[in-house]
């Protein structure tokens, strides 16, 4: 008797799934993903680890690297300055950004809508990139100090040494505590307040009690995230010349002593470790401190009408913070027009000169930058799209697994990045050349996905849960296959979330410097964010380095504005749909 | 504690152009327990929120006890208020949350404590005292809320839609322990709401406002029996109103409806007025006709456990009728002819 081919067929079917359980293009992708998550993210930070707890010779495990650290006098400093740096800058930017907030949501101010557009500004200016110009306004042979020197016969030290970081980092990054101590403002509902006053409380004593405590929340947040963000910056202190602080000692060690001085990866661990820290002290914080307390129908804050004088003064401190804020983008400004400035208040002539000389000597760092923040930006949000997807539309085993090492990305400065991937990949060979890997442009913009990845995959994550489960139910229950319902469904409707991510990836990604530092090996491949730095150099290059500077920030602003433009958009659409 | 009353003298409020509260006159005497009804919109808030010192400065009188708060900021009115939101500080513990007033107040900690103790032992909730707010269901905050308020001890106790928050079970246990809470209390009261089953078993005497104006005073029955116009008449239950015209015929009035139907009006009901006001359960349905009977026709009939409700068209306008259900009862198919019988000392001629 023939045997019933079916049978057989059936055997290899039943064979198949046992050997291969479950196994579809999802799981596939998955796979992939946390390979490509494992190689670029995982493996080099763990590199960077490793060396750091290995003597150098023998390669042993030892603690030695973090005796011989702090034993050096130079390396002690570095690290108190750092930290000192990073508090004052919390300091200072909390300044900044107190006053601010505080009007806007307290009173009818019509310098407000002033302050929610102009008060974003710096954070579209890679903070370095003004550094330059704020010597030339606050330094010691400054627009103000030339001026104060000339009325009063004294100098106020800005921008001397660490002053000068705290400066520009605080006028960097307040944006961070006013975005966040707003919102947390905006979040008390007027019954809080009311309730207190009710009970006999008012004014310093109310604030104190009631408003202060259910802002901190959003207050510890924005100040942790300046915290980490200047302790990492390694672009700021290299461009003031400061060069006894964390980052800029371990860029210079692996750049001058090479790659297999373990300080440069005892530093890295010493940044990761304060990152995580003040990452999970205000997630301590945080918890079950939702203090949300506008209720439906509330109306947040009750706002009050400002007298005359206080209006008067508000506006001055408005403007003065304003003045201050915009300081390094006028400067810069200045900068790329102006012929010679040099111990005069302001450039002595004004000229298109430099815009010319930029141009003809940086086509290949724009164009760099151009293919490196793409690619950075359409991996990030193909990859940020898939996990999206697998995380909140499949069970997968371990989809929570990917969702967190792509966003534990937040958690290693560039510089850390850098060097771990200088690391990883000087042993290993570009395929089918004898070209280290390390120093193949492609490492750069790979370096420039992972880092930009945690916010893209954020924009991705919010686009998708955007999408009713129901709409892909219709769909399939009208006899679309998962891939055609992915494809034709869930794709275009996350499309705006998307492309809002994929522009915010790409203008970031192009003035990144702390990680393309370290990778750059020669100046056909850098970005732009590079050649400002070697423009920045020299004096005579100081011109078109501004020039170039002015072009990110175009860059920046331009994406900031399209993604915005996007998301808004998208929310109109979404909201037409909804409503009857 | 101090027993005060309210007066309210020709308050005026207005948001730019809407005129909010509009000449609003009222008083409230030591001690009651006075409802603020109204729909969305009415006032009903506004007015409270002004007597507890929020909001725009209104124009006219606020008087507790014979002293004028008007334009006395918030803190020194001493007026307790529960918020509808109940309001309590997500970072403070219950009893912290419950001594802010005393705390304001700078007594000493020790009589803080005794009076924080007393205060959550009259809601009940003294195990609680070292919770978060957020661990609290919706009634327990409640409670918590209305302890804060009362435990420094308020010339008047505001409670702005105490009850909108809660489930429907829970509001009907809170409203009889508001209710017990002031009366042992004593304490003047002033309570907002939107539903009339709230102000009517709560209130010794209530205001229903519309468009920024009292439309009536009075005591629930008052108003609910003899509502003074169509708005009150028809906010407070239903209202079956007729329109026709009032005819006087030496000692006799009679009511004539636009279809020519009369009705024998009793003698002490007002003479002047376009419509009369019945109430469903005052009607009753019958198919022979009778003296003072309206003639009319089933038009639809709801079956709603101990009442049948028909929707019967009869003097021009449709006419609902609650009849008390009994088992064995007939009933009056739709388009049945019926005679209406109304009990014509009940009905109110606006």
């Amino acid at each position: 008797m023939p045997q019933n081919p079916y049978i057989l067929k059936g055997h290899a079917d039943r064979l198949a799934k046992w050997l291969v359980p479950n196994l579809s293009a999802i799981h596939l992708v998955a796979v992939f993903i946390a390979l490509l998550l494992i190689g670029l993210l995982l493996v080099p930070v763990a590199q960077v680890m490793i060396v750091a707890f290995q003597d150098a010779s023998t390669g042993a495990a030892t603690l030695q690297n973090f005796i011989d650290f702090f034993q050096t006098s130079l390396f002690r400093e570095s690290f108190w300055n750092s930290f000192y740096v990073s508090a004052m800058s919390v300091v200072v930017a909390t300044a900044i950004a107190l006053p601010l907030a505080y009007i806007t949501t307290r009173f009818h101010f019509s310098g407000s809508i002033l302050i929610q557009s102009l008060g974003f500004i710096p954070l579209i200016m890679p903070p370095f990139v003004g550094a330059v110009a704020m010597q030339l306004i606050f330094g010691r042979n400054g627009t103000i100090n030339l001026i104060i020197r000339e009325k009063f016969g004294f100098d106020i030290p800005f921008m001397n040494g660490l002053n000068g970081v705290i400066l520009v980092q605080s006028i960097h990054y307040f944006p961070f505590i006013l975005i966040n101590l707003s919102a947390s403002l905006r979040n008390i509902d007027r019954s809080m307040e009311e309730a207190a006053q009710n009970l006999g409380s008012h004014g310093l004593r109310l604030f104190r009690r009631i408003v202060f405590p259910l802002a901190m929340p959003g207050y510890i947040a924005g100040a942790a995230l300046v915290f980490i963000k200047v302790f990492d910056d390694l672009g700021t202190p290299l461009l003031l010349n400061v060069n006894n602080m964390l980052a800029p000692q371990a860029f210079l060690r692996i750049s001058s002593i090479g790659i297999s001085d373990p300080m440069g990866y005892v530093i890295s661990v010493i940044l990761v470790i304060f990152s995580i820290l003040s990452l999970w002290a205000s997630f301590l914080f945080m918890r079950g401190k939702d203090y949300t307390t506008v209720q439906k129908g509330g109306g947040g804050m009750a706002k009050r009408i400002l007298k005359t004088r206080e209006k008067f003064l508000s506006y001055g401190v408005v403007i003065f913070i304003l003045l201050l804020v915009l300081s390094p983008h006028i400067g810069l400004l200045l900068l790329s027009f102006g012929t010679i400035w040099s111990y005069a208040p302001l450039p002595d002539g004004y000229t298109l000169q430099n815009y010319v000389t930029m141009w003809e000597s940086s086509k290949t760092f724009i164009t760099n930058t151009i293919l490196y923040a793409s690619i950075a930006a359409t991996l990030d949000v193909i990859v940020g799209t898939a996990i999206a997807y697998i995380v909140l539309r499949t069970g997968i085993f371990g989809r929570k697994g990917l969702d967190y090492l792509a966003t534990a990305a937040l958690a290693i400065p560039g510089v850390v990045l850098g060097i771990g991937y200088l690391r990883t990949f000087h042993n290993l060979d570009v395929p089918f050349t004898n070209e280290p890997m390390a120093s193949w442009w492609v490492i750069i913009a790979l370096a420039l996905m992972i880092r930009r990845l945690p916010y893209a995959l954020r924009a991705c994550t919010a686009a998708l849960q955007q999408v009713s489960i129901s709409l892909e139910e219709a769909a399939e229950s009208l006899g679309a296959t998962k891939r055609r319902t992915i494809q034709k469904i869930v794709i275009p409707l996350m499309a705006g979330g998307i492309l809002a991510g994929f522009v915010t990836s790409f203008a970031t990604a192009a003035v990144e410097l702390s990680a393309t530092i370290m990778l750059v090996s020669s100046n056909n491949d850098a970005p732009l964010a590079y050649g400002i730095y070697l423009f920045m150099q020299t004096p005579s290059g100081r011109g078109a380095g501004a020039a170039l500077g002015i072009v990110a920030v175009i860059v920046v602003a331009i994406g900031t504005i399209a993604s915005q433009v996007i998301i808004e958009r998208n929310k109109k659409i979404k909201s037409t749909g909804d409503s009857h | 504690m101090k027993k005060a009353g309210i007066k309210i003298e020709n308050l005026h409020l207005s948001f730019g152009e809407t005129e909010v509260l509009n000449g609003v006159s009222l008083e409230i005497k030591p001690g009651e327990f006075f409802a603020f009804l109204g729909p969305s919109g009415s006032g009903k808030s506004t007015l409270l929120r002004a007597i507890a010192g929020f909001g725009p400065k209104p124009k006219g009188r606020i008087m507790i006890g014979n002293k004028d708060i008007l334009g006395l900021d918030p803190w020194k009115r001493n007026i307790g208020m529960v918020f509808q939101s109940y309001a309590l500080w997500p970072h403070m513990t219950v009893r912290n949350n419950v001594g802010f007033g005393l705390r304001e107040r700078k007594l000493p900690s020790k009589l803080i404590k005794t009076k924080v103790d007393a205060a959550l032992d009259l809601v009940d909730l003294s195990h609680l005292a070292d919770r978060m707010p957020n661990q609290l269901s919706g009634g327990q905050q409640q409670r918590i809320a209305l302890a804060r308020t009362i435990v420094v001890e308020p010339e008047v106790l505001l409670l702005d839609e105490p009850l909108s928050n809660l489930d429907a079970s829970l509001r009907v246990q809170m409203r009889r322990e508001l209710l017990r809470l002031q009366r042992q209390l004593g304490l003047t009261t002033i309570f907002v709401t939107h539903d009339q089953e709230e102000a009517n078993t709560t209130s010794d005497r209530m205001a229903v406002l519309d468009g920024g104006v009292i439309q009536q005073i009075g005591s629930p029955q008052e108003l609910y029996d003899k509502p003074s116009n169509l708005f009150v008449a028809n906010f407070l239950g239903t209202a079956n109103i007729l329109e026709g015209k009032i005819e006087i015929l030496g000692n006799n009035k009679r009511f004539l409806t636009k279809t020519g139907d009369s009705l024998s009006l009793s003698e002490g009901s007002s003479t002047v007025g376009n419509y009369i006001i019945l109430r469903p359960q005052n009607i009753s349905i019958n198919h022979k006709k009778s003296k003072n009977s309206l003639p009319g026709k089933v038009r639809h009939s709801e079956f709603l456990g101990s009442q049948i409700r028909y929707i019967v068209t009869a003097g021009g306008t449709e006419i609902v009728i609650d009849q008390s259900h009994r088992a064995g009862q007939d009933w009056f198919a739709n388009g049945t002819d019926v005679h209406l019988l109304v009990n014509t000392s009940t009905a109110v001629v606006i």
